[in-house]
């Protein structure tokens, strides 16, 4: 993909640091300038940049840079859910249960299911591609660092995720459909210079748990909060895209979900958090943290989406 | 063939394993993917399999027999 627009200061350094210029790191102008600025640098871990060297993932610089970067994201996480607290690990699955419940985000799924226009609905799924055309990928990064029981129960959910090995049943490509009923640009990373810092947190925070090991608790915590917060809002995006004159085509992605995160909310909760921290006590409490912050965060996005659209603006930015 | 049905806690049956769902004529019914969660609750819209309305129906079940085997 492209390498984006800078947004600021530490994006412009980023940007002219995998371009191979050498570069003074500023403090970030934003939290536009940051969010992007990290998106750029996590890339590299996945896909990559047109026209930068691969050899980049791995450079001093760059990562210095992520670290500073990393830090200020860190303390943003704090500043919103709190730090992690110690748990009881035999909690975890009511506990996990017990914060989805009491979770009351933004209603963005009863608006898409009762309310969106077409266009809205589109302005949704150019927001959620950014994700969604790498969707699983950030967790995956979790399988080495377990064990017996939990990398069991990771590899369940992850097996369904990539569609049992068969490609056309991807999740990824699946929202290739969705996408392609809306006419929008389906390579990977199309949209990242339309969406706004609210959709690279949702991505960035993937990055920054599931690239670090010593954060396999919270990686595995936000698996669990999407998996446990799915299937019912998807059921309403797939009703809200048929009112839309959405075709079954359009809708598999969200029809899916709903029966495959049905059953994998259950693994998520049970098999893999249980038995994680059972075997990792002392992560128990990271597994909730990374829960709340998973929650947290989509909140900021969803809120951010509403409030655009309340004021009759499109929640995308101007490119 | 061996497979495992699971109740999980105010939830659905999940199935593992190696199994076939199939009507009361013989018909198969296609599962969509290798472990599925059976509804338990009643109140799945896409029936047999769970939907997550359980939740919305504050559905309670345990995890094992409520009474005792019968022999």
């Amino acid at each position: 993909m492209k390498l984006p627009a800078p947004r600021g200061a530490v994006s412009a350094a980023a940007i002219d640091l995998l371009s191979g210029r050498d570069v003074a790191v500023p403090a970030p102008d934003s939290d536009e300038d940051l969010q992007l600025a990290l998106f750029i640098c996590y890339e590299m871990a996945y896909r990559g940049w047109d026209g930068v060297d691969d050899a980049y993932e791995w450079d001093p610089g760059l990562l210095r840079l992520r670290a500073g970067l990393e830090t200020r994201f860190e303390a943003g996480l704090h500043e919103l859910v709190g730090p992690p607290a110690p748990v009881e690990p035999a909690d975890v699955p009511r506990l996990l249960l017990e914060t989805v419940e009491a979770d009351d985000g933004p209603a963005l799924s009863k608006y898409l299911r009762g309310r969106a226009t077409h266009g809205q609905f589109r302005e949704f799924v150019a927001h959620r591609s950014v994700y969604h055309l790498r969707e699983a990928d950030p967790h995956t990064w979790a399988i080495p660092r377990l064990s017996g029981r939990p990398k069991a129960a990771l590899i369940e959910i992850q097996l369904d995720e990539y569609g049992g090995g068969v490609t056309d049943r991807m999740h990824q490509e699946l929202f290739k459909k969705t996408m392609r009923w809306f006419g929008l640009d389906l390579s990977y990373g199309a949209y990242v210079d339309s969406v706004g810092a609210a959709t690279l947190r949702v991505n960035n925070i993937m990055s920054f748990f599931g690239l670090h090991r010593r954060r396999r608790g919270a990686i595995l915590g936000h698996l669990a909060a999407y998996e446990m917060t799915s299937s019912l809002p998807n059921r309403a995006y797939a009703s809200g895209l048929r009112r839309l004159g959405g075709d079954a085509d359009a809708t598999a992605f969200y029809d899916e979900h709903v029966e495959a995160d049905s059953v994998h909310e259950q693994i998520a909760a049970h098999d893999l958090c249980g038995s994680f921290a059972a075997a990792e006590p002392e992560l128990a409490g990271d597994v909730l943290w990374g829960a709340r912050c998973a929650l947290a965060v989509d909140n900021l996005w969803a809120g951010a989406v509403l409030a655009a659209w309340a004021d009759g603006r499109s929640s995308l930015r101007d490119c | 063939m061996t497979s495992t049905i699971t109740p999980y806690e105010d939830g659905p049956l999940i199935i593992r394993g190696d199994f076939e769902l199939r009507g009361p004529d013989g018909e198969l019914i296609e599962p969509g993917r290798a472990t599925v969660a059976l509804c338990r609750c009643g109140r799945s819209a896409v029936k047999p399999f769970c939907d997550g309305t359980h939740k919305v129906a504050k559905f309670k079940a345990g995890t094992g027999r409520d009474t005792p085997a019968p022999r």
